[in-house]
């Protein structure tokens, strides 16, 4: 007899679920003893609350009705639930707040893949504590967390959300065009990106800019000789990576192209990576007017991690067979794939 | 050190596979393995990997291969082609220009196109493709409805059959169409060869492939005269 379940869901066996407990537990305590209390939402709520938010990407895909009518969805993130509980239930509470979720959040699936329908995240969002100190701290609990795991060759992709629109302004693109200028750098189409802006008649300096600063990824000297509109975001990125601890500054890759799939993000940016897994492992940033859309302007940080990607990822260490893990033999891997190795730009 | 910096690349058999091995070769590496022996599928001494094109953003998304080439038409098939839309992750950093070919719409030689007249009278073309999400995204954009077949080989057969009134289809040279008494009515896109990333590779890897971006560029014009044949 066959009783299918949806795809894009599993069901965890007691081996799988051993391991996967472990790695929470260990995440917990470590967020715990940052001062971020765990807290549980509903999986379910109101659409025209979470709709406050602008998701982008990971926007709600599941609706249900209830009984008077009303339309229900399956939460996608913890980010937007939690801006909603600090709205209301925090409403008088003098910041910062400090909170961790372990959470299944719901995502539609893309077909043919197999992408997960139900996914379990693991995180903390810090309310009311601005950049670049908020979001220092935060990047420090996630690379405390992430050594607890045993996880040893992440790194940390740091951006920007703010800084290729400001180039964009900054350099008068037309606001017509920045949407699909944005759009192709969002789907990293370079292709695509340098196309567009060969037909846009911005002038080739300008174009070169924007084809230029968000390929560049490394270590902080990525950061040098950039154009002025870049100033503000890339000052900001140089204070958090001053703020960190020597083993979680090294950790960071700056990368002027990344950006988040997600609109309610502002500001830095960033993402987990490991060798060991083709695809990252969990990301977060600053959404400093998410919380204003609920009623409590406050500045705020957080990340979520993908438990099952860093499980895998685990897995793969463990291994030594990860997709990305440098290659042993021969042909060897340029130095520069070790800790601290810079991405020149492209050209 | 090898001079794909130890990186891995997904290189496709058929078509693009003549051009790709030439440019690397260009790039100073020891083709003559890869181009003599078609059996073997993994060359470890230069980082090669070979498939079938199709696979090439399969194993790059996997981050079995970081970097890959493969061309614009899988990758139109393949990948988003718009935030929040499905379909394949990776990088698209370069237009390697070889293999060019052009995405078309053809139909019967008629004096009264098939297509355009089953669209009048019926409401709706059918549409033979091996690509139904490049062929169904055109007719959208140009507002016809469609019903696409998808097919996996000689698409140019449908139409002859009755089976459909259009096909959208990859050609070079168009003869083959006009062997099978086809006319090209639309172009929907050039295609050429596409340098693709593993988005983590193309972090944690940033040196060695902006290095072989830089010497990519550094290269002769591509070799774009020469068409992938993919009729």
């Amino acid at each position: 007899m066959i009783h299918p379940i949806p795809s894009g869901t599993r069901d965890v066996l007691p081996d799988e679920t051993r391991e996967v407990r472990a790695i929470t537990d260990t995440l917990r305590g470590v967020f715990e003893s940052h001062g971020y209390g765990e807290i549980y939402t509903p999986a379910l709520e109101y659409e025209s609350v979470l709709a406050r938010a602008d998701m982008a990407e990971a926007r709600p895909a599941y609706r249900v009705f209830d009984e008077s009518g009303a339309v229900l969805v399956l939460r996608s993130d913890m980010t937007v639930p939690i801006a909603r509980v600090v709205a209301t239930r925090y409403a008088g509470s003098e910041p910062p707040l400090r909170f961790c979720y372990f959470a299944h959040c719901y995502r539609g699936v893309r077909p043919q893949r197999g992408q997960p329908r139900e996914l379990l995240q693991a995180g903390i969002e810090l309310i009311g504590s601005p950049a670049p100190s908020g979001t220092a701290e935060a990047l420090s609990v996630l690379c405390d967390a992430l050594d607890a795991t045993g996880l040893k060759d992440f790194r940390i992709g740091l951006g920007d959300a703010s800084l290729f629109p400001a180039l964009m302004s900054s350099l008068r693109v037309r606001e017509e065009r920045q949407a699909s200028l944005l759009e192709a750098l969002v789907m990293r189409d370079f292709v695509g990106l340098d196309q567009m802006l060969a037909e846009s008649g911005i002038d080739r300096s300008a174009a070169q800019v924007l084809l230029e600063v968000p390929q560049r990824r490394g270590g902080p000297e990525v950061l040098a000789d950039l154009p002025a509109p870049a100033d503000e975001a890339v000052k900001g990125l140089a204070r958090v990576h001053e703020l960190l601890s020597a083993s979680a500054a090294e950790r960071v890759i700056f990368d002027l192209g990344l950006v988040r799939n997600i609109g309610y993000y502002t500001g830095a940016v960033f993402e987990v990576y490991d060798p060991a897994l083709g695809a990252p492992i969990g990301g977060g940033g600053r959404y400093d007017e998410l919380l204003a859309r609920f009623g409590r302007s406050l500045p705020a940080v957080g990340f979520a991690l993908g438990v099952d990607r860093l499980h895998m990822a685990l897995a793969g260490e463990e291994r030594g067979t990860g997709a990305l893990l440098e290659r042993t033999d021969g042909a060897g891997l340029a130095a520069s794939g070790a800790p601290g190795g810079a991405g020149r730009p492209a050209r | 050190m090898s001079p794909t910096n130890g990186l891995t690349i997904a290189v496709p058999r058929g078509a693009l596979f003549a051009g790709t091995v030439e440019l690397l070769a260009a790039l100073g590496l020891d083709t003559a393995e890869l181009s003599s022996n078609d059996r073997k599928l993994l060359f470890d001494d230069i980082g090669v990997i070979t498939m079938r094109p199709t696979d090439v953003p399969t194993y790059v998304e996997a981050g079995a291969a970081d970097l890959g080439v493969t061309g614009k038409d899988v990758l139109l098939e393949q990948t988003a082609q718009r935030p929040g839309e499905g379909g394949r992750e990776v990088y698209e950093l370069l237009d390697l220009g070889y293999g060019r070919c052009t995405m078309v719409l053809a139909s019967r030689d008629a004096p009264v196109d098939p297509a355009h007249e089953a669209l009048r009278r019926l409401g709706v073309m059918r549409v033979a493709t091996k690509y139904p999400r490049i062929a169904a995204r055109h007719l959208e954009e140009t507002g016809r409805q469609a019903e696409i077949v998808e097919v996996k080989g000689s698409v140019e057969l449908a139409p002859l059959t009755g089976m459909v009134e259009a096909i959208v289809d990859l050609t070079a040279t168009g003869t083959t169409l006009r062997e099978n008494n086809l006319l090209v009515r639309e172009e929907i896109v050039e295609c050429t060869a596409r340098l693709i990333a593993n988005p983590v590779a193309h972090k944690l890897k940033a040196a060695p492939i902006d290095d072989l971006l830089e010497q990519l560029r550094a290269l002769p014009a591509a070799t774009g005269s020469a068409p992938r044949g993919a009729d």
